[in-house]
């Protein structure tokens, strides 16, 4: 999965854009990432896992998904499946059977290549979550690669008036991400932030306007309802907006990020997931539920700190990434 | 989906009553129930296998199979069995009987360290001790900056030195700055790091070696998933520390990781944050934990806080009250200003027996402020003796009192009746009785 399918752009990048040349290249990177979080689902499902199918086969496939945050349901889903095609004949072979496994996994993270809606000028992106899911750091390395690979001119509006120095948090990550920022104060109204962005851009004829905004429990009806009220503001003043609106999941997470998932759809109709920390152990499978469940498919992954850290979503390879070697 | 494991459990085993004996096939058949409730609680998997076979052990013994209430009896040893892995009594801080005591805190990105810093200064503060707190988090953007804002809240003093020093040398001088301030506890917040991140593991080893601290604590987010187990042994073999706070218990997540920790690690949770505000952070009660995974509410901590806010006095009053099933509408009206003194609503809500479903709800009809303004104008629409016995409310009663309030009869029955149930409920409660959670629930709506 390329950022270029991600966010297919009849123009292209710009020849003046020269693309950053990748380290080691990008899949082996992003390999290199993920091998973490795969060497402790290694452990449980090893290499012979479909030598010998018996009942211990899928308790042992089924813990590790578990292990994995899919959840009991999607994980019960899936296995039973896999069983029932394995018992019929339909599926025989160890390697086939994997194959087949893999596919499973990515048909629940859904058969569409994901796409980011950017066409519209100005395009508005409202970042959304909980408290902690990496918010922030998310539109920092978004805004830097839209304008490194696209050479999109990009606003970031801090309209994270909550939290304390959240805005100074952005400010630091526009500067190394070389984007404006419009910002207001501390305690101040967010719908007004953004209003105030959307006019920078179109005064400046930016492409794209990213909001930040303040992390929420989903659980607070009335910080919910405000968070609502700010999309309204911003679908009042520009036509279609927003354009795209992420949530930012942590792969830490466990099986309550798909009632947070739940909940923000409702207020905000969400249009994406951004799947943070994939760089630690956890394997961030609550996505494939989230995916699975509620049909918003996971379109970005954070797979560490630095700058460049954010990958648009493959499933086939994040499936394989927590099953294969 | 498992929002009741209690509820579940009734169901799975009603049938039972009437056949009024369990079979072993009937407690397999609760067993993959708690399997599921606990596996979506986040409960670690390995944890959840040792526990349910300890259950059924238990469930299978002497005394429960012929048990007139079967279901009930299972529910009960899942709630003992749950408060036990969870690890008894709550305990304190290791606080130095002279000089600064230090307490280092520690964790993942995200996990609400600062936040937690800041209203463990606050709590310590209230409670008459000088803190101070140190800015070792040189990592994340404008991390010191919200130290010092949320330090200064909770009135604690803040010793920065920006982000460009080593974080281990701002924290050995801090310390000195603070011994010498005469600061009694002095908290050591650090930046949020991975478990498998080697130098900055090491880097907060060496600020353990250096501040050598009385209490190490593991910040942990309560929405953690199963990879909750693998990061408490990462820090705990690195800086080995002593309990966990859990945090952002304010959402739905049933924080079966805190179990699992607990279980895994052996280390006890001490605090609970809970809200948004400077002041929201509990002593964490394990058996109350163990309730909430549960879905059975949570009366102990709801009678406290109401104890918070009013006097003690008054709070027995009310327990006696809601033991004798006495407790009047005049009680109620008087509660429910308490109870917007008590916080955000939900919160107390939460506390309730059978809360799980009545939140969901609570977010549908958007039970706010000015619901609570309706039920105020209805009761004080009626007279102190019609008040402190509702039985007196008869056609022409309810008439009169919607007219007063503005609202309707059919809206004066509803409050009438659920008044009913609940003061029901809440004495089968605080007589330690399991109520149906079908009841309960209709005497929330």
């Amino acid at each position: 999965m390329e950022w270029e399918e991600l966010i297919p752009s009849s123009a292209g990048p710009p020849p003046d854009v020269r693309r950053k040349p990748e380290p080691g290249g990008r899949l082996a990177r992003l390999r290199e990432r993920l091998s973490k979080s795969r060497r402790a689902l290694r452990a449980e499902l090893s290499a012979s896992l479909f030598d010998r199918l018996d009942a211990q086969t899928w308790e042992r496939l089924e813990e590790a998904l578990i292990v994995a945050d899919v959840g009991a349901k999607a994980t019960a889903e899936v296995v039973s499946r896999l069983e029932a095609e394995v018992e019929a004949g339909e599926v025989t072979g160890p390697e086939a059977i994997e194959e087949r496994l893999v596919e499973l996994l990515a048909g629940l993270a859904g058969r569409e290549t994901p796409r980011l809606e950017l066409s519209a000028k100005p395009s508005l992106v409202m970042v959304v979550g909980v408290n902690g899911t990496g918010k922030t750091t998310t539109i920092g390395k978004l805004a830097a690669a839209l304008r490194e690979r696209f050479g999109l001119e990009v606003i970031v509006a801090a309209a994270d008036t909550y939290r304390a120095a959240a805005i100074e948090q952005l400010e630091t990550w526009a500067e190394r991400a070389g984007t404006e920022i419009v910002r207001g104060n501390q305690g101040g109204d967010p719908g007004a932030v953004i209003f105030d962005a959307i006019a920078a851009a179109e005064a400046r004829d930016a492409d794209v306007v990213i909001a930040d905004t303040a992390g929420r429990l989903h659980t607070h009806g009335n910080l919910m309802e405000e968070l609502s009220k700010v999309r309204r503001v911003a679908a009042k003043r520009l036509d279609g907006a927003p354009h795209e609106t992420l949530i930012v999941i942590d792969a830490t997470t466990g099986q309550n990020g798909l009632r947070q998932a739940r909940a923000f759809a409702e207020a905000v109709e969400v249009s994406g997931v951004v799947l943070t920390k994939l760089d630690g152990t956890a394997k961030g499978g609550i996505a494939l539920a989230i995916a699975g469940e509620l049909g918003i498919p996971v379109k970005l992954i954070g797979v560490g700190e630095a700058l460049e850290d954010l990958r648009p979503f493959d499933a086939e390879e994040f499936a394989r990434a927590l099953i294969a070697e | 989906m498992f929002d009741q494991l209690s509820d579940r459990l009734q169901e799975t085993l009603a049938d039972v009553r009437n056949r009024g004996k369990l079979t072993e096939a009937d407690v397999d058949k609760a067993m993959r129930e708690i399997r599921l409730a606990l596996l979506e609680a986040d409960v670690n998997f390995k944890v959840v296998k040792s526990f349910t076979s300890q259950v059924k052990e238990r469930c299978l013994g002497a005394g429960v199979l012929d048990a007139l209430n079967p279901g009930q009896q299972v529910v009960k040893i899942v709630d003992e069995e749950l408060a036990a892995l969870m690890g008894g009594a709550s305990r304190d801080l290791a606080l130095a009987s002279s000089g600064t005591t230090v307490v280092l805190m520690a964790g993942l990105q995200g996990s609400g360290k600062t936040t937690a810093c800041a209203k463990l200064a606050k709590q310590l503060g209230d409670g008459g001790r000088k803190v101070g707190l140190a800015a070792c988090d040189t990592q994340r953007p404008a991390a010191v900056e919200q130290l010092v804002t949320m330090g200064g809240r909770s009135g604690a003093t803040v010793y920065e030195q920006g982000t460009r020093r080593d974080p281990v040398e701002i924290a050995e001088w801090a310390l000195g700055q603070a011994r010498s301030d005469g600061i009694d506890v002095l908290i050591v917040d650090t930046a949020g790091r991975l478990h498998i991140d080697e130098q900055l593991m090491d880097e907060l080893a060496a600020i353990r070696k250096r501040t050598k601290p009385h209490d190490v604590l593991l910040v942990l987010d309560a929405m953690t998933g199963q990879d909750a187990v693998n990061v408490a042994e990462s820090f705990g073999e690195r800086v080995d520390f002593d309990g966990v706070v859990l945090t952002k218990l304010d959402g739905d997540a049933r924080g079966g990781a805190a179990l699992s920790v607990k279980a895994v690690t052996g280390k006890p949770i001490l605090y609970a944050s809970n809200g948004e505000r400077i002041e929201q952070l509990e002593r964490f009660h394990p058996e109350r934990m163990a309730s909430r995974i549960l879905g059975m509410g949570d009366v102990m901590s709801l009678i406290e806080k109401a104890e918070e806010v009013s006097d003690a006095d008054q709070a027995a009053e009310l327990e006696r009250k809601i033991r004798k099933q006495q407790f009047t509408l005049e009680d109620f009206l008087a509660q429910m200003k308490q109870v917007r003194k008590m916080g955000p609503l939900q919160n107390v809500l939460g506390m309730m027996p059978g809360a799980g479903k009545a939140m969901k709800q609570l977010r549908q009809v958007n039970m706010d402020e000015r619901e609570l303004d309706r039920l105020e104008a209805i009761i004080l629409s009626m007279t102190p003796a019609e008040r402190a016995n509702p039985a007196l409310i008869d056609g022409s009663r309810r008439k009169r009192i919607a007219r007063g309030s503005g609202t309707t009869v059919q809206a004066v029955n509803q409050l009438v009746k659920q008044f009913a149930q609940m003061r029901k409920m809440m004495s089968q409660l605080a007589q330690g009785k399991m109520p149906d959670p079908q009841q309960l629930m209709k005497g929330m709506r």
